[in-house]
């Protein structure tokens, strides 16, 4: 390819940082989930697409983006507390396969429920004040918004980071994916810190949700194809693990950009490949244990 | 999809019902309606170009409500059946089928894609079916996909491109780099671009290729910035061309070149809004913003306006609406519902619906219409259906479209 210059490959590895950063957001929740309830959630993209419908009504009706980027991630956390009390709970011991078909089912019900509500070609997004336009980073200009998307990203990473790592809850929920009936004869409601772990999954893919719409159309099928993508992460990565899905994503968004640059034809099937090819290497994923799905 | 049969169902039966309960003459009333002329509709209702196929189906029922209430054909009624074929060729193809063997519709008008069009039309083709296309393509009127039977009342991409780039090369410069949909329209429209692109010296740097529903464009542009073009041409449509216009605006290459569209879709942009679209212009078969000009662009836009509660119609919705009307007004005209004395009618037929002027070119069934050249405009905007400005008109003529010759018709 002429004109390959140093500037245009970092702006490349730039673009796919931010596009990663999102694959890696959406990744962490399901590897919460899956890590600690042994669930695989299918409706991980309906809650990404109902966070960021949320996101920017609620923009829209309070002009405030901070107050959407609070509000929404409570929100969908709740429906994600609500989702697993009643509907997941009672499915527990039952193997993968029950609560994988419940929650495609009901991201189904929730693509239909955007749909009634706010019509089926969506909404236009909305970029917060401040952040639209470009910046100068030195290379040539970027748009300031992906800038900050890479910026709240890691901050929300760190977060769940230091929430897992650092907190006594965090403890309870490493030792629960560790050894549930250890944590239950300790005298730990295991309930309901399954049902925290799963609103807060859900909060997380509500506000990757938020934080991705000014970046694209909300439209209510916009969760369909990026759940394929965070499965191929989480895969990637290894089921269940947290550290993985960061890595993972941001490798998945690099490997998609840098195909796009000298073959925009395979950009699409570069993840896939990336996904067999580790497979073939590490079966369990880059940072997976052996038999997690066991 | 299951979900839209049962409420047309369910409304069915709420009409009848109510038909039955008002009138004595409930007898005559379903005789009547066993007697129906029956019009197939497949559209993509879900996916990504889901706002434009309710837009035609809207449309496309104005058409028939305008029928049935001036009498319909010697007391005949006609009647939509409104399938979605997912925007997927298979589904639209078998959809098509139910719709010709099971519901025995006398006509099929519809489709929103190249290649679900292309799908319909076989089946058509094969069942010596009557089908006016109302989506773009350049394939349908060449000879291996066209029968006698095949209509298409949208523009095709011939027309639409090279409108655009006849109207933007000689004003915005000659280095082209084309952003496209890997599917069949997507290839259409850089063709022809590339066509009436060569005439004027233009010459093409780079054709980059994303897959049909991409929703993140960004990891395309730092090349596309590099490559400086004096024309970024997106060659996709519905969600795709928001998102696509979206990230170029954010990523700041309208600052050294001018992007333009082959289709500039009304209701792209306003899924897009005003920021993401500014200044970007396009090609388009219709915008209600005509009526200032065109009387019956008016008397159609008042007619949607009063049954769709002051909405205005978008180019699809128009293409509905004309699809349907040259159909049911050519079988008044050949007295007949027999499908070869409507097709021969159609071929003889000169109308204007909504937006001047036209004909079906009589070798391949293509429309010839004028394509209208619009910007989108972020600034002094009445309300939110006022867009687009109106650049320029290019004035029906078969010059611009590919001869009877070269799509492989013998004249």
């Amino acid at each position: 390819m002429t004109g390959l210059t140093f500037e245009l490959l970092c702006m490349q590895l730039l673009t796919g940082i931010a596009l990663g950063s999102i694959y890696a957001l959406l990744a962490l929740g399901l590897c919460l989930i899956f890590g600690m309830l042994n669930v695989v959630n299918f409706a991980h993209g309906a809650f990404f697409m109902v966070g960021a419908f949320l996101g920017v009504y609620f923009l829209g009706v309070t002009g405030n983006f901070w107050f959407s980027l609070v509000l929404t991630p409570l929100l969908t956390g709740c429906l994600g507390l609500l989702t697993e009390r009643f509907l997941v709970r009672p499915l527990y011991g039952r193997g993968l396969d029950y609560p994988l078909l419940l929650t495609f089912g009901l991201s189904y019900v929730l693509i239909e429920v955007m749909r009634v509500t706010f019509g089926i070609e969506g909404l236009p997004s909305i970029t917060p004040d401040g952040l639209g336009g470009s910046i100068n980073v030195g290379i040539g200009y970027f748009p300031k918004y992906r800038l900050f998307l890479i910026g709240a990203t890691a901050l929300i990473i760190l977060g769940v980071w230091f929430l897992i790592q650092k907190t006594r809850y965090g403890l309870i929920i490493k030792a629960g994916a560790a050894d549930q009936e250890i944590v239950k004869v300790l005298g730990v409601d295991i309930a309901k810190v399954w049902l925290l772990v799963f609103g807060l999954g859900c909060a997380i893919a509500g506000l990757s949700g938020i934080l991705a719409s000014p970046t694209r159309s909300v439209n209510p099928e916009m969760g369909v194809p990026i759940l394929a993508e965070s499965f191929v992460v989480t895969v990637v990565g290894g089921m269940g693990s947290p550290v993985g899905a960061v890595v993972a994503g941001l490798l998945v968004g690099v490997v998609y950009s840098m195909t796009s640059l000298f073959f925009p034809d395979l950009a699409e099937l570069s993840i896939f490949v990336l996904m067999a090819v580790v497979l073939l290497i590490r079966p369990q994923g880059l940072f997976g244990k052996a038999g997690a799905m066991g | 999809m299951k979900q839209k049969v049962t409420n047309q169902a369910r409304r069915k039966m709420l009409i009848g019902g109510a038909a039955a309960a008002s009138t004595p003459l409930w007898l005559n009333v379903a005789n009547a309606q066993a007697d129906t002329i029956k019009i197939g509709f497949p559209t993509p209702l879900t996916g990504p170009f889901s706002a434009e196929a309710q837009d035609q189906v809207k449309a496309a029922e104005l058409a028939i409500k305008e029928f049935n209430d001036a009498g319909g054909f010697n007391g005949r009624k006609a009647e939509l059946l409104v399938r979605d074929d997912k925007l997927n060729p298979g589904e639209a193809a078998t959809r098509t089928l139910e719709l010709i063997e099971k519901d025995k519709v006398n006509y099929v008008v519809g489709s929103l894609s190249a290649a679900t069009q292309l799908s319909i039309n076989a089946v058509c083709k094969e069942r010596k079916v009557l089908f006016n296309s109302i989506s773009q393509s350049d394939a349908i009127n060449e000879a291996k996909d066209w029968s006698v039977y095949t209509f298409h009342e949208s523009l095709n991409p011939t027309m639409t491109a090279g409108a655009v780039a006849r109207y933007s090369i000689p004003r915005y410069g000659k280095k082209i780099v084309f952003l496209t949909a890997d599917y069949a329209y997507g290839h259409e429209m850089v063709r022809a671009f590339e066509r009436a692109g060569k005439e004027l010296g233009a010459t093409t740097l780079a054709d980059i290729r994303h897959p049909l529903g991409a929703s993140d464009y960004s990891a395309f542009l730092p090349r596309i910035k590099a490559l400086n073009p004096d024309i970024l041409v997106l060659c996709n449509f519905g969600r795709d061309l928001v998102n696509a216009a979206k990230q170029c605006t954010d990523f700041g290459l309208k600052s050294s070149m001018k992007i333009v569209t082959p289709v500039l879709l009304y209701t792209a942009r306003l899924a897009g809004g005003p920021e993401a679209f500014e200044g970007i212009l396009g090609g388009t078969g219709y915008y209600w913003g005509l009526e200032d000009r065109i009387p019956t662009a008016k008397a159609f836009n008042d007619a949607f306006r009063k049954m769709y509660n002051g909405s205005v119609p978008s180019d699809y919705g128009a293409l509905g609406y004309a699809g349907i009307k040259s159909v049911l007004a050519s079988i008044k005209i050949a007295k007949s519902t027999e499908t070869m004395k409507v097709v021969s009618a159609m071929e003889n037929l000169k109308y204007d619906w909504y937006k001047g002027p036209e004909y079906y070119r009589k070798c391949d069934h293509q429309a010839v219409q004028t394509v209208i050249i619009v910007e989108s405009k972020s600034k002094n905007m009445k309300d939110k259906y006022d867009v687009f400005n109106i650049l320029t008109i290019e004035p029906t003529t078969e010059k611009n479209m590919r001869t009877c010759a070269e799509l492989g018709h013998k004249a």
